[in-house]
């Protein structure tokens, strides 16, 4: 086996170094991941709270169908957006393929389902709570939607972290659409990936330990700032 | 307040109503007519439909039979406007505690200036001037249904459903409450309040509606029906005898 | 409130796009894992990358996927090692004219104590057959890469379908060349790999080379224009600049002097 501790040590410097191949692989790890998080949040969080305080036929299927695809097996995901975004694919001309926004479009894709479930489940037992106090106050099911969704945002703080650990630690779709190429569309997981299959086992570990750090570090940055926010009472929003 | 509507308003009247689950009737009001000037309390012991009575008098639930009208109407989206409820345990949104009236504020479409003013006058006038930043869920049970108090006046009702508000709070905040809810009804807010406590029945009330089993047992002045009830029922509740 | 969450995601997305386009003109090379984990394209692309401020982005996937994506039109010029199957690609249309590049060789592995005694004679199929009869472990790419497909062509010559043994002696792993690799030497199993990706391999463990210098161990190397007609996308121009460039006098002398511990690792024949 190799010498874990000094690869370990290496890859720990380079990132304290400032090793600038390493850095840019690093920020666009987290670019993607936040751009991606971020989107999914817009499409997922008003869904998913809809969903909560909806009532129609299918409901029931429809957040099971929700639910299931929280599980959606990222290469399928990355296959799937490849086959859209090819040449040969409807969304071809875009000439998207082996971007970075390819790789959040699957990102996106993994991540929405997450964030509706999320916020569907959170949500709905606000709305219990809530429910007879808002009609009371004359607001409909959909205008509490919003109304909702701040009122959980401590909650869904969480949902937001869960789809970012799922984002930032996602390899199998982000591989097939970035196509992993050097300065463009490398990152972290993808890096991890590449120095496996070169039989760099400490180096790949290495790097999969700085990615871990990284995911702390963001949670809890957000945790921290979520809680000083509510803190601070949030006075006039 | 300056949202309070004076002179004759917000005459409530029940025809038929009738609410049934599994053929057995939960509330069954052939007929009550609230009209009087001064607080309606309604009055009775644990499941005498008091709760469901205020609810769809407030259009919460729908009868399965009969109607509610105000002023001689249907209760539609317009009255709902002109109506407001406080809840058992109150339902503050998890924000600060202006918040919680800005939110009521917004939704009548004022300005930001007035809106402000009207806060701070609330604020003042249920003793929680300090507290416009702090969350409201932070409050004690006491000042938190005040609030709620607040922000169902904040919306400017000509009748105000009250559901137990007391039941959770201590004497003295209990006495703040009622404070509140008489300086309301002086203004001109019809006052419909549920309770079990007879002695705030004797405190507040104008008139007294006395349930029992889903009906309407007794409906007249407090005094009369609290000195001198004409039905059997109503005389053991204020016993403080065992109904069946 | 629907149509601002579309227009911020829009919004947000063509932050990214464009930041990606306004770089320099760049082309799309589909090429094997190979060529990259061997360092030869880290090693000799800045070089092209200096003289003509075209960037070269390398897709490196299996020869099989990479020729694949380029039927897709997801590439602008094809770089594997399969010559039977490019020559096909072009056939078909897909591709404009295929040239040799370089070649290396394929070597075959195995555990130091070489249980099949394969270790007699630089003679792959007499090695393979020692592998099948002794039944000893073999990992196979089993991904329809190049090396696979040129393991499959030794086979045919043992007159063995290893296939039929899958899942005892004979592992297919499905993977990468390095990831192959990986699972050979967890197992202590035979395997065969380009001497590239072998020597440039980090997790070698008890493995070491049992078999070279069969001339028919020789792994040809060629580059592809994806064809235009086929997909306008397709970067034509560039493409072939690059093709000119790695096949002509300075493209051929990196090849040559690029070397991995004092050996080398590719060797340039271009006509």
């Amino acid at each position: 086996m190799q010498d874990f501790a000094s690869e370990f040590t290496r890859a720990l410097s380079l990132i304290l170094e400032g090793d600038s191949e390493l850095w840019a692989i690093v920020l666009l790890s987290l670019r993607v991941s936040i751009f991606a998080v971020l989107i999914s949040a817009l499409i997922g969080m008003p869904f998913g709270a809809a969903l909560a305080v909806a009532r129609f036929r299918g409901r029931r299927a429809l957040i099971i169908l929700v639910n299931a695809l929280m599980g959606l097996p990222p290469v399928v995901v990355g296959l799937l957006v490849y086959l859209m975004l090819s040449r040969s694919g409807p969304l071809g001309v875009l000439e998207l393929l082996y971007t970075p926004t390819a790789m959040i479009i699957a990102q996106v894709v993994l991540v929405t389902p997450i964030m509706a479930a999320l916020t569907r489940q959170v949500v709905e037992i606000l709305a219990e709570e809530y429910s007879e106090q808002l009609r009371s106050l004359g607001v409909s099911r959909l205008a509490s939607v919003p109304v909702l969704l701040w009122d959980a945002r401590l909650a869904l703080v969480t949902a937001l972290l869960a789809g970012f650990g799922r984002a930032i630690a996602e390899v199998g779709a982000v591989i097939i659409v970035g196509g992993n190429i050097n300065h463009v569309t490398r990152v972290m997981t993808t890096t991890i990936a590449l120095e496996t299959s070169k039989g760099n086992l400490a180096l790949a570990l290495a790097l999969g330990v700085i990615l871990i750090g990284l995911a702390i570090a963001v949670n809890a940055m957000v945790s921290a700032l979520a809680l000083r926010a509510e803190r601070e009472g949030l006075s006039h929003a | 307040m300056r949202d309070a509507v004076t002179g004759a308003q917000g005459i409530l009247e029940v025809n038929n109503l009738r609410i049934e689950r599994d053929g057995k009737a939960l509330l069954d009001v052939p007929h009550l007519c609230l009209g009087g000037p001064g607080p309606t309390l309604i009055l009775g012991p644990n499941g005498a439909g008091k709760s469901l009575l205020l609810r769809c008098l407030h259009g919460l639930i729908h009868p399965d039979r009969g109607r509610v009208c105000q002023n001689g109407a249907a209760l539609n989206a317009g009255h709902k406007t002109r109506q407001a409820m406080v809840f058992q345990s109150p339902v503050l949104l998890r924000r600060s505690v202006a918040a919680n009236l800005d939110f009521v504020l917004k939704r009548r479409s004022l300005p930001h200036a007035e809106r402000k003013q009207r806060i701070e006058a609330l604020l003042d006038e249920g003793g929680l001037g300090g507290k416009a930043r702090q969350p409201a869920r932070s409050l004690s049970g006491g000042e938190a249904q005040r609030l709620a108090i607040l922000r169902a006046l904040a919306l400017g009702p000509e009748t105000l459903f009250l559901d137990e508000p007391t039941s959770a709070l201590d004497p003295s905040a209990t006495q703040m409450i009622e404070r509140m809810i008489l300086r309301a009804s002086e203004r001109g807010v019809r006052i419909v309040m549920v309770t079990h406590d007879i002695g705030q029945a004797r405190r507040l009330a104008s008139d007294i509606v006395m349930m029992q089993a889903g009906r309407v047992v007794e409906h007249g002045k407090a005094m009369q029906v609290l000195e001198a009830p004409e039905s059997n029922e109503s005389r053991r509740y204020l016993d403080g005898g065992l109904v069946t | 409130m629907i149509p601002e969450f579309i227009r911020a995601s829009i919004f947000a997305l063509g932050l990214t796009a464009t930041a990606g386009m306004a770089e320099e003109p760049f082309i799309i090379v589909q090429s094997t894992t190979s060529t990259q984990n061997s360092g030869l394209l880290d090693y000799i692309l800045p070089g092209f990358e200096a003289e003509t401020g075209i960037d070269v982005r390398v897709v490196a996937v299996g020869t099989g996927q990479a020729i694949r994506n380029a039927i897709n039109g997801d590439g602008d010029v094809l770089l594997v090692h399969s010559k039977p199957a490019e020559e096909q690609f072009v056939t078909d249309g897909w591709g404009v004219e295929r040239f040799d590049v370089m070649y290396n060789d394929f070597v075959l592995v195995g555990p130091k104590s070489d249980p099949a005694k394969v270790k007699v004679d630089a003679d792959i199929v007499a090695a393979l057959a020692a592998v099948a009869s002794s039944q000893a472990p073999f990992v196979s790419r089993g991904d329809d890469s190049g090396t696979h497909k040129a393991e499959m062509r030794h086979w045919e010559a043992v007159g063995v379908d290893p296939t039929e043994a899958s899942g005892t002696w004979y592992r297919e792993a499905g993977a990468g060349m390095g990831a192959s690799l990986n699972v050979a030497s967890g197992m202590g199993a035979y395997i065969l790999t380009d001497r590239a990706t072998w020597l440039s391999f980090g997790n070698r463990g008890d493995l070491e080379i049992l078999v070279e210098g069969d001339p028919r161990l020789f792994n040809q190397y060629g580059v592809t224009l994806v064809n235009p007609e086929k997909h306008p996308g397709v970067r034509a121009a560039a493409g072939q600049r690059f093709i000119d460039w790695l096949i002509g006098p300075d493209g051929q002398a990196g090849i040559e002097s690029y070397e991995l511990d004092g050996q080398q690792m590719f060797f340039p024949n271009a006509n």
